[in-house]
């Protein structure tokens, strides 16, 4: 490799990590935040068989995994303008990514519920307890655990995900290497490099993962 | 104090119980015996609303409800003064075998922790597993995951205890104790009805056997002459078989 190159990667490498810290990582955190809440809600209005919503559940689903995200992200960054409603990139990169990733996770929530044993709500009814009681600490908390692994698997998807971002002039870790690279014209060593940098977002992701599992195994499994 | 009048249940067109009547006394022990699919555990789960009959009446403490449009609030009242032990004992799996105790007694009946903790301990010393209160459901034997259930059903100080099978997803070698913590509380005088293929319980522990068929009561008497002398021909074959068993 000539001086050149490596001067480029020593130069960008600080830029794109910023980036990563500073636009990558917040507006992953961010949208699966809200992902998360919005699968608990879509998962429990369906396992709880709640009329009417959960049909609105199961269209949501249906539109969401049956269209990319790309044509998500133009529909709200270039095309919600057209009739008034304006957002900036960020909180639109936001509102896609939640609601795109929430539909996935709604499914790996509702299998998590459906998993817990029909006993539970049976034992939580005979001492007495509602239905949004046993819900609340008795189903959840299990369903939780068992989804543990697919939820950490979404999230360390959605991290990649984000470079889609680019395309909607958020400026996380693509574009700016993208930005870089438009000067340098080096896409081999720069592409290499900012792959690089997600793999240690990634690799720090999955330690996470199985220290969390860990810890969540206190009770062991589910039968 | 419990009367249970033509409880009819049909599941598809399999009817599972046909215009069953059950009769308990306070400090009664009722076993309800028969073979495999005879409806006594579905009779049970009805009286215990986890199933809802198609038809049928219960008094209970002198106050009479119709089985099939009960409202959720009269079932939730009644299912304050019972309580329930699974077959596969049905702990709390997230939650300690002092919680799994507690839960209900804070949750359900919005009493204050340090009470609920009194009242859990002293429960599960009954069942001799007070030794125990921070290990997982997951981290014991099915005896011992059992006797906390009883200890959850204990806690709640229910005017009767309704226990479906409660032995039978246990190993052998398991089944004493937990015989053995039923046979204690139905010395104390707790009202107990008791769905079992336990036979020695039957005859020794339960003072009424209710024995049931294809959906219908072919016999109820006290324990002593449904044994000794029991009355319909179907019984007696029955009892015959178990003897022919043993032997």
């Amino acid at each position: 490799m000539n001086e050149r190159v490596l001067q480029i990667l020593i130069d960008s490498f600080m830029k794109i990590l910023m980036a990563g810290i500073r636009v990558t990582i917040p507006l992953a955190v961010l949208s699966f935040l809200f992902a998360l809440v919005i699968s608990v809600l879509v998962a429990v209005v369906q396992y709880a068989n709640i009329k009417g919503l959960k049909q609105f559940c199961r269209f949501y689903i249906w539109i969401i995994r049956g269209t990319p995200i790309l044509v998500q992200l133009y529909l709200v960054f270039y095309g919600l303008p057209s009739v008034g409603i304006v957002l900036p990139a960020f909180p639109a990169a936001v509102m896609c990514f939640a609601i795109n990733e929430g539909a996935y996770m709604a499914e790996s929530m509702r299998a998590a519920l459906e998993a817990v044993p029909k006993g539970q709500l049976e034992a939580g009814f005979c001492v007495g307890m509602s239905y949004w009681q046993i819900m609340r600490r008795i189903i959840l908390p299990q369903a939780f655990r068992t989804a543990f692994p697919s939820l950490s698997n979404s999230f360390i998807s959605m991290i990649k995900g984000t470079s889609m971002a680019s395309t909607i002039t958020v400026s996380e870790m693509i574009r700016q290497t993208q930005i870089i690279n438009g000067r340098v014209y080096q896409s081999l060593a720069l592409y290499l490099e900012v792959g690089f940098i997600y793999l240690i977002f990634c690799t720090v992701l999955t330690w996470m993962q199985n220290w969390g599992e860990k810890k969540l195994n206190v009770y062991g499994g589910t039968k | 104090m419990i009367d249970v009048r033509n409880v009819t249940k049909s599941f598809g067109d399999f009817g599972a119980l046909k215009g069953v009547s059950l009769h308990v006394d306070k400090g009664d022990v009722v076993a309800i015996l028969g073979p495999s699919g005879s409806g006594k555990t579905t009779l049970l789960r009805c009286i215990n609303f986890l199933e809802i009959a198609d038809e049928g009446t219960m008094e209970f403490d002198g106050e009479t409800f119709n089985m099939h449009s009960i409202s959720r609030k009269d079932i939730g009242r009644l299912r304050r003064k019972t309580a329930f032990v699974f077959q596969n004992y049905n702990l709390f799996l997230n939650k300690t075998v002092l919680q799994n105790v507690t839960e209900g007694l804070i949750i359900a009946r919005r009493m204050p922790k340090e009470a609920a903790e009194k009242k859990a301990i002293a429960a599960l010393k009954k069942v001799d597993m007070a030794d125990r209160l921070d290990s997982y459901p997951s981290q014991l034997s099915g005896g011992q995951q059992q006797r906390v259930a009883i200890a959850r059903a204990l806690a709640a100080e229910p005017e009767i205890i309704y226990f479906d099978e409660p032995t039978s997803a246990l190993d052998p070698e398991l089944i004493g104790e937990v015989l053995a913590v039923m046979r204690n509380l139905a010395e104390e005088g707790m009202t107990m009805l008791v769905v079992t293929h336990e036979m020695n319980f039957a005859r020794n522990v339960s003072s009424k056997v209710v024995f049931m068929e294809n959906g219908t009561v072919i016999e109820a008497s006290d324990s002593k002459s449904f044994f000794e002398n029991p009355k319909e021909e179907r019984t007696k074959l029955f009892i015959q078989s178990i003897q022919a068993g043993r032997e």
